[in-house]
C-alpha cells in the first residue's frame, strides 16, 4: 500500500486542530472583563456584536462592534490563548462608536465585546462563532 | 405541528392574510385515480400578483424517480414539525390517502410499487408546460429559480452549467440565486452570469477582500406587475466556502447576515415596494428563523434543504413555501396585494408527473439538443440493480451504500466515507444502471476519491463535526445537508445531545471490534472540501465496481443506530 502524501492532504485536514467542545466564558476572560469596568456592573443592551455564525476561516473573522455613546469597547476570544483581542477607544468627536476588525479564533468559542459608557456604566454582548471542518450541503 | 385547519384558522388569526393551498384539490383527485393534466394544472387566479418557484432542479432535464426521505429528523424547536414529518404521518398531517399519487410524489414508503404505477416525474419539458400554463392564466407572473440549477449531471459537467443555462434561459426565469453553481469556479460563475437575461441575486454574497457586496450579484430586483411594486431579495446558500471547496470561489464570503437583509427589506420598502419576497437558498429551517428575525418580509421562497411541502409553513406574517427538488415539483403562489400589503394568498404544489404532463415540444427539443453530442456516453448501459438505489434521508440511503462499497473494494480501504448530499434520483428495481444514472448521483467538479489514513480520534471528531452541522438545535448553525455516509463503519448517534457527545459505539464493522481512538484507519472517500485532493473521480471508481458485479444487491444497513429522534 503506497500513497502518496498529497493524497492525505484529505477531508478536513484542518480539522486536526480542532477541539471538539466550544470555549465558553473562563477565568482568564472573567478576569479581563472585571478589569475593564472597574468596578461597574456589567449590563445589557446598547451594544450590538456582529460575527459570522459559522466562520469560513477561522484564521480570518470578520466581525463589527457598535455602541453609541461609548468611549471605550474592548473584544475578547474567550477561546484563544491569549483572550485579548481589541479595546477601541472613541474621543468626543468621534462620529459613530463602531469599528470592525478581522480576529483568528482558535476553534468554536464565544466572542465577547464589552463597552463603557460615557457615564460610566458597561454593557456586554457576545457571539457563538463555529469553526466548524465543514461538509456537504443540499 | 399545525394540521390544515389550524393553519388556516392561525393565518387568518395573525393578521389579516387569508390563505388557501390547491393542495387538497389533487391529493383527492389523485386518490379517484384519474389524474389529467388539468386536474393537476387547475388553479383559480386569485389577487393581483402570481409567484411561480423551482428551485434545486440539480440538472435534470429528463424525468427521473425520486424517493423522499424516511427520516428527516428536526431537533430543537423544529422537532416534530414540518419538514421533519415523514411517511404516514405525513400523510395524515395532510390527508393523503395511501396509495394516492400524492403519497407516491411526497413520501417514502411502498415507493418500487408506487412508481412502477405513476411512473417518473418531473422533466424540465414538463416543467415548461407547467409554466406556460400559468403565464396563460396570469401573463405577467414572476418565475424564480432559487438555485441548485447548474449542477448535478454529466451533461451540466461536461458543459460546465451550458446545458441548464441553455434550458432556463428557454424557460425565462426573471431571477434566481445560487449554491452549487459556484464550484463551476468564479471565472465561470462570473461567465455565465454576465449573459443571463435576468436577475443574478445574493444580498449575502459579498466580495472577500473588502466585505462589501459583489459586483456581479445584485442583492434585489424590483419588477412592477399587476399594477404591484414587488422586491425580490435574493439569499445564497450561506455555508458555500464550509460545506464546498472554497478554493474553487476565493473572490467571495457568504454568510447568513441577516442585519444585512433586514437593511435590504427597509430599502426596498422605502423604494416603494408593496410586496417583499426572498428567494432563499437558506434550508427550510434557517428560512424559518430568517422570517421570524427579519421583519417585514411577505414570503420566502425556500431551497437547499429539497422539502416539498403541500402548503406553506406562516411565521408570523411571512409565508414559507418549500417547493421540493430535481423538478418534481413546481410551486404555484397567488397573492392578493393591495395598499402596500399581502392581503390573502392561494397557493399550490403543482406535482409533475411525467406520464400525465404533457412534454412542452420546444423545451423537449431545447432538451435534446443539450444531450446529443453526449447520447452515447449517457445511454450505455454499465448494469442493473435488483435494489431500489435512491439517497434521501439522514443517514445510509441504498445509493450511498453502493458508493462506500466501491469505494472499499476499488480503494482498498477499511472505511469509506460519502457525502451527506441531498441530491440524486433514485432508481427502481429491474432498472439498468446507465452511466448517466451513475453521474445524476455523483456528478461535481472536486469528484476525486482519496484513500487516506485516520486515527479512531479523528473519525470521531468529523462524525461529530458532520453530525453538528445537521443536529445543532439552533438552525443558524446547520448548514442543511445529511450525515455523512459510512462504509465498515458502524456507529451509534443520540441527536438529542451536543457536539462531542453525539457520537458513541463507532465500531470496525469488518471485525466488529470498537474503533480505537490512537489507531489508524484506511479510509477512502470523496467530495473533499480540500485543494489538491487527488484520486481518480468517483464516478469512475463507482462504474468499475458496478461492471463487476453485474447486477447489484444492496441489503438492509443497520450499522447507524439513531437514539432521540
Amino acid at each position: 500500500m503506497i500513497f502518496s502524501r498529497r493524497e492525505t492532504l484529505a477531508l478536513g485536514l484542518g480539522a486536526a486542530a480542532l477541539g471538539v467542545l466550544p470555549f465558553r466564558v473562563n477565568a482568564a476572560t472573567e478576569d479581563a472583563i472585571a478589569e475593564f469596568a472597574g468596578g461597574a456592573d456589567v449590563g445589557e443592551g446598547g451594544i450590538t456584536l456582529i460575527a459570522p455564525e459559522i466562520a469560513e476561516n477561522g484564521n480570518t473573522v470578520p466581525i463589527e462592534v457598535d455602541a453609541p455613546g461609548a468611549t471605550e469597547v474592548m473584544v475578547l476570544a474567550a477561546g484563544n490563548p491569549l483572550p485579548g483581542v481589541a479595546t477601541f477607544k472613541f474621543g468626543p468627536l468621534a462620529g459613530s462608536q463602531h469599528a470592525s476588525t478581522r480576529i483568528r479564533l482558535a476553534g468554536t468559542q464565544d466572542v465577547i465585546a464589552v463597552a463603557k459608557m460615557a457615564d460610566g456604566s458597561v454593557v456586554q454582548t457576545s457571539a457563538l462563532v463555529k469553526v466548524t471542518i465543514g461538509g456537504c450541503g443540499g | 405541528m399545525i394540521s390544515r385547519r389550524d393553519f388556516l384558522q392561525a393565518s387568518m388569526a395573525a393578521s389579516a392574510v387569508v390563505g388557501a393551498s390547491g393542495f387538497g384539490n389533487w391529493a383527492r383527485l389523485a386518490a379517484q385515480q384519474a389524474l389529467t393534466q388539468d386536474q393537476l394544472l387547475e388553479f383559480d387566479t386569485f389577487g393581483n400578483v402570481s409567484l411561480i418557484h423551482v428551485t434545486d432542479i440539480h440538472a435534470q432535464l429528463k424525468p427521473i424517480y425520486f424517493r423522499e426521505p424516511e427520516m428527516n429528523l428536526g431537533v430543537g424547536d423544529n422537532r416534530g414539525l414540518v419538514p421533519h414529518v415523514t411517511g404516514a404521518e405525513f400523510r395524515r398531517l395532510y390527508g393523503i390517502d395511501d396509495g394516492s399519487p400524492s403519497h407516491y410524489a411526497l413520501t417514502y414508503d411502498d415507493f418500487t410499487a408506487l412508481a412502477r404505477e405513476y411512473g417518473r416525474m418531473g422533466g424540465m419539458d414538463r416543467v415548461a408546460t407547467v409554466v406556460k400554463a400559468i403565464r396563460a392564466a396570469r401573463p405577467d407572473a414572476l418565475l424564480l429559480d432559487g438555485g441548485d440549477t447548474w449542477h448535478g449531471s454529466y451533461t451540466c459537467f461536461h458543459t460546465q452549467g451550458g446545458d441548464m443555462v441553455n434550458v432556463m434561459n428557454a424557460l425565462a426565469p426573471d431571477a434566481m440565486t445560487f449554491h452549487w453553481e459556484f464550484t463551476l469556479g468564479q471565472d465561470r460563475v462570473r461567465e455565465l452570469v454576465d449573459g443571463l437575461p435576468y436577475a443574478a441575486l445574493g444580498q449575502n454574497i459579498f466580495d472577500a477582500m473588502w466585505d462589501e457586496p459583489a459586483e456581479h450579484f445584485k442583492p434585489y430586483e424590483l419588477f412592477e406587475r399587476g399594477g404591484t411594486l414587488i422586491a425580490v431579495i435574493g439569499q445564497a446558500f450561506p455555508y458555500m466556502p464550509i460545506a464546498n471547496p472554497g478554493w474553487m470561489f476565493p473572490d467571495y464570503t457568504f454568510g447568513i447576515r441577516d442585519e444585512n437583509m433586514a437593511a435590504m427589506v427597509e430599502e426596498v420598502r422605502g423604494q416603494g415596494a408593496e410586496l417583499v419576497v426572498v428567494l432563499s437558498h437558506n434550508g427550510f429551517d434557517v428560512d424559518k428563523k430568517m422570517a421570524a428575525t427579519v421583519p417585514g418580509i411577505d414570503v420566502i421562497l425556500s431551497g437547499h434543504t429539497h422539502d416539498a411541502l403541500p402548503e406553506p409553513v406562516l411565521v408570523g406574517e411571512t409565508i414559507v413555501v418549500a417547493s421540493g427538488s430535481n423538478g418534481k415539483f413546481v410551486s404555484r403562489v397567488d397573492l392578493d396585494v393591495r395598499d402596500g400589503r399581502m392581503m390573502g394568498f392561494r397557493h399550490k404544489l403543482i406535482p409533475v408527473f411525467a406520464d400525465v404532463i404533457e412534454p412542452d415540444a420546444e423545451m423537449a427539443a431545447v432538451i435534446d439538443e443539450q444531450r446529443a453530442p453526449f447520447e452515447a456516453e449517457l445511454t450505455e448501459v454499465i448494469g442493473k440493480t435488483e435494489s431500489l438505489l435512491y439517497r434521501r434521508g439522514n443517514f445510509n440511503g441504498t445509493w450511498d451504500d453502493l458508493i462506500c462499497d466501491a469505494l472499499l473494494a476499488e480503494r482498498d480501504a477499511e472505511i469509506a466515507m460519502s457525502p451527506g448530499v441531498r441530491w440524486g434520483p433514485s432508481l427502481i428495481p429491474g432498472q439498468d444502471i446507465t452511466r448517466e444514472d451513475i453521474w445524476n448521483v455523483t456528478s461535481m467538479t472536486y469528484p476525486n476519491a482519496y484513500r487516506t489514513e485516520m486515527t479512531g480520534e479523528f473519525l470521531h471528531v468529523v462524525l461529530e463535526d458532520v453530525a453538528d452541522n445537521l443536529f445543532n438545535v439552533d438552525p443558524y448553525y446547520q448548514q442543511g445537508g445529511d450525515m455523512v455516509r459510512t462504509g465498515g463503519l458502524g456507529y451509534r448517534i443520540d441527536v438529542t445531545k451536543e457536539q462531542g457527545d453525539r457520537i458513541t459505539d463507532m465500531t470496525l464493522l469488518a471485525t466488529g471490534e470498537p474503533i480505537d481512538p490512537a489507531r489508524s484507519y484506511v479510509v477512502a472517500g470523496w467530495a473533499s472540501v480540500n485543494e489538491g485532493t487527488e484520486g481518480p473521480p468517483i464516478w469512475e471508481v463507482v462504474e468499475s465496481h458496478i461492471r463487476k458485479q453485474g447486477t447489484v444487491s444492496v441489503g438492509q444497513n443497520d450499522s447507524v443506530t439513531v437514539v432521540g429522534a
